[in-house]
């Protein structure tokens, strides 16, 4: 009952799980801009959000970490990682780095945009439940 | 939550590119000396970057500095006969810094410093915004 009840509230909770996951990699391409050999990283939005949210379990799927090397990965409990791609270069660089500031700064800004976006429709559905209970 | 470890990424970044301006301004402080205690002439000092996993699944790569290498340019030698450090010909051997490369290494650390504080503020933000969830 209570799982129906906050079912609605699911995709957002997925998109913003994912938007935190890709704010992080894209952090990990800024912070590596002058790294050599360094290969800028992204995965498609899109596609995981939809094997985030397609795969039909209900209810917030939580992701075991591993905090220790010696951990066994549990694989099939939680939705898989999304897909990590590789960046193209729109340009060479001569230390093989792949990472375009511009770019970079211009996709972390609009994700964050999207995540407090995530967060407004997260919230205006908690504030429709919440007037539904009340019932004012 | 990933939003935190942005934090543990980009301080990385700030960390060593602070460490990378740091041995600019050695250089840069250095680019007229003669010759250092143990006689030799400064060698301009370079940094070396290295992406640095900060979890197991391999998605948050921080970066750290490897090593500080000595650059392996030749010292210039410049013809001075009445400089007290002159060798037999007249010459006296200076730094192999090259001002203008530590200017632009300057400038490139500075704006990369720049640009993960963005990045820790634009996450701190979000974060911020989550806690208010449901308010």
């Amino acid at each position: 009952m209570l799982d129906r009840l906050t079912q609605t509230l699911d995709f957002n909770t997925q998109a913003l799980l994912l938007r935190s996951e890709r704010s992080r990699v894209l952090a990990g391409n800024m912070a590596n801009a002058d790294t050599p050999h360094f290969q800028a990283r992204d995965f498609d939005f899109r596609q995981a959000l939809a094997s985030a949210t397609g795969s039909g379990s209900a209810g917030l799927q939580t992701k075991p970490f591993r905090t220790h090397t010696g951990h066994l990965a549990a694989q099939g409990i939680g939705p898989h990682s999304p897909k990590m791609l590789y960046r193209t270069p729109m340009q060479n660089a001569l230390d093989a780095n792949t990472v375009d500031l511009d770019v970079e700064r211009a996709n972390y800004a609009e994700n964050s945009l999207r995540y407090e976006a995530s967060l407004r429709f997260l919230n205006g559905q908690i504030r429709s439940l919440l007037t539904s209970i009340n019932g004012q | 939550m990933s939003l935190f470890k942005v934090f543990d990424v980009a301080s990385s970044a700030v960390s060593a590119q602070s460490q990378r301006l740091n041995v600019v301004a050695s250089n840069l402080a250095n680019a007229e000396s003669v010759a250092g205690p143990d006689g030799q002439p400064y060698k301009a000092r370079q940094v070396l970057f290295q992406t640095q996993m900060m979890d197991a699944d391999a998605t948050a790569a921080g970066v750290r500095v490897a090593a500080v290498v000595e650059d392996s340019a030749a010292p210039r030698r410049i013809h001075d006969p009445s400089h007290p450090l002159a060798d037999a010909e007249g010459y006296v051997t200076m730094t192999n810094v090259n001002a203008v490369e530590e200017m632009v290494n300057m400038i490139s650390a500075s704006r990369s410093y720049q640009n993960n504080v963005d990045v820790m503020n634009t996450a701190k933000s979000m974060l911020l915004k989550t806690l208010q969830l449901g308010s």
